[in-house]
């Protein structure tokens, strides 16, 4: 493969990653998908999950990001996430904290706003313990 | 006249203030270029924010059910003012200019016959604005970014803000701060956050583009995501130009009350020394002539 997409990953704090890498997947919110270059122009929302970069033959780097959004084109990817933690850096405890402020918003959530939003806690937390655990095996 | 004693504790005194002036401004100064960096670090978000919205937005363009928070209420009446300070003073004019600029606006907005709303985040904008507009304020933020901003603060305050824009409790909401241009110059900032107007260059960049994007799940949905987070990062962005250029107002005031403290120290010295050599000549005087009276 010749050309390589140019892929960005921002947090609000700053620009995280910006490289040309051969294909990058990012867990959207329909399904998972792989961004090569040339993919048709799109914008979706992020749920959280791993995004995984393929560079030069192999998974060159992995990072968990707690959702948000993508932008794609022919020539370049932009991931939007509010939080984005290398699947390296994550711990069980992380995990374990996250399930456990997720398991209190819920069971203190009153209004459908505040249940929404632990509803979300709690999938991050989820996607978490599962990145973490595919990080294992 | 002040006697000689009283002199040299006043000179002191002045000393220690110059000490503590001059400690605040390196303070300041350290801080200014870590809350520098973190402004500057926090723009590509923002940027690619605005042009994900914009191609959203143009794509939206034209066709109803697009979310209140891009439209407005359609309405007027309500008006919410975000104005966002420091917690602390001795950083010149920093608050004074924003609170000098939103008592501006709600006055002028008041005598058009529309609500205000006053959101206070800082200190010094409550203290300041409760005696003239304290029957406006509502409950504001405080104490946020003490160790640097981070995202869940502002995330906290856009909340806040979209709850109650929810709840219909009003209409238009203006966040004034100040942005940071460089060391020396702040520039006073009114910013419009909902109805969320859209940059029109992004909006004509991507006119063409916008038959080409497929959009998963669809158009309504990004954007009833992407507001509230749109909402959070411009407000991130002015806490944290507003951090940088807190910094740097202290740093410039400081730095002049050093300056005239020292000022101060020299004119001091010049007069002490100057009653000094008076008392001398007068107790020699009184010798001689003592000895000229025997």
């Amino acid at each position: 493969m010749a050309e390589k997409i140019q892929f960005e990953l921002v947090s609000p704090a700053k620009l995280l990653v910006s490289s040309p890498v051969d294909m990058v997947v990012v867990p959207g919110s329909e399904g998972d998908f792989g961004a090569l270059v040339l993919h048709s122009p799109m914008i979706t929302t992020v749920r959280p999950g791993v995004i995984v970069v393929h560079d030069g033959g192999k998974i060159s780097s992995s990072t968990f990001v707690a959702g948000g959004f993508a932008e794609v084109n022919e020539e370049r990817i932009t991931v939007l996430a509010e939080e984005a933690i290398p699947v390296g850096d994550l711990t069980q405890e992380m995990a374990a904290v996250r399930k456990k402020l997720a398991k209190e918003a819920r069971d203190d959530a009153k209004t459908d706003r505040e249940k929404s939003n632990a509803e979300r806690l709690t999938l991050i937390a989820e996607a978490m313990a599962e990145a973490i655990s595919g990080a294992k095996h | 006249m002040a006697s000689l004693k009283d002199l040299r504790m006043k000179i002191v005194s002045v000393k220690s203030t110059r000490k503590i002036t001059s400690a605040m401004k390196m303070v300041a100064a350290s801080k200014l270029r870590r809350a520098q960096t973190a402004a500057e670090a926090a723009r590509p978000f923002a940027e690619r924010m605005e042009r994900m919205l914009g191609t959203l937005a143009a794509s939206l363009a034209g066709q109803s059910g697009a979310p209140k928070m891009l439209t407005g209420t359609g309405a007027d009446k309500v008006h919410l003012l975000v104005a966002v300070t420091a917690d602390r003073g001795l950083c010149g004019g920093f608050n004074s200019t924003i609170v000098r600029a939103t008592k501006l606006m709600a006055a002028d907005l008041l005598k058009q016959g529309k609500v205000v709303k006053i959101l206070p985040v800082g200190r010094k904008a409550r203290e300041q604005l409760k005696r003239d507009y304290g029957q406006y304020m509502i409950e504001g933020f405080e104490q946020l970014g003490r160790k640097g901003i981070v995202f869940a603060e502002a995330d906290q305050v856009a909340c806040h803000i979209a709850a109650m824009f929810e709840a219909e409790e009003f209409d238009v909401c203006t966040v004034i701060y100040n942005r940071f241009k460089s060391a020396i110059a702040q520039e006073l900032t009114r910013q419009q956050l909902i109805p969320f107007p859209l940059p029109a260059q992004a909006a004509k960049a991507d006119v063409g583009a916008k038959a080409t994007y497929e959009f998963e799940p669809d158009e309504e949905t990004i954007l009833a995501e992407i507001l509230p987070r749109n909402l959070a990062t411009q407000m991130f962005r002015s806490l944290l130009e507003s951090q940088a250029s807190e910094q740097a107002a202290r740093m410039t005031a400081m730095d002049n009350a050093t300056r005239n403290a020292g000022d101060m120290i020299n004119a001091l010295a010049i007069k002490y020394n100057r009653s000094r050599q008076a008392q001398i000549t007068k107790e020699l005087i009184e010798i001689i002539s003592g000895a000229e009276a025997l």
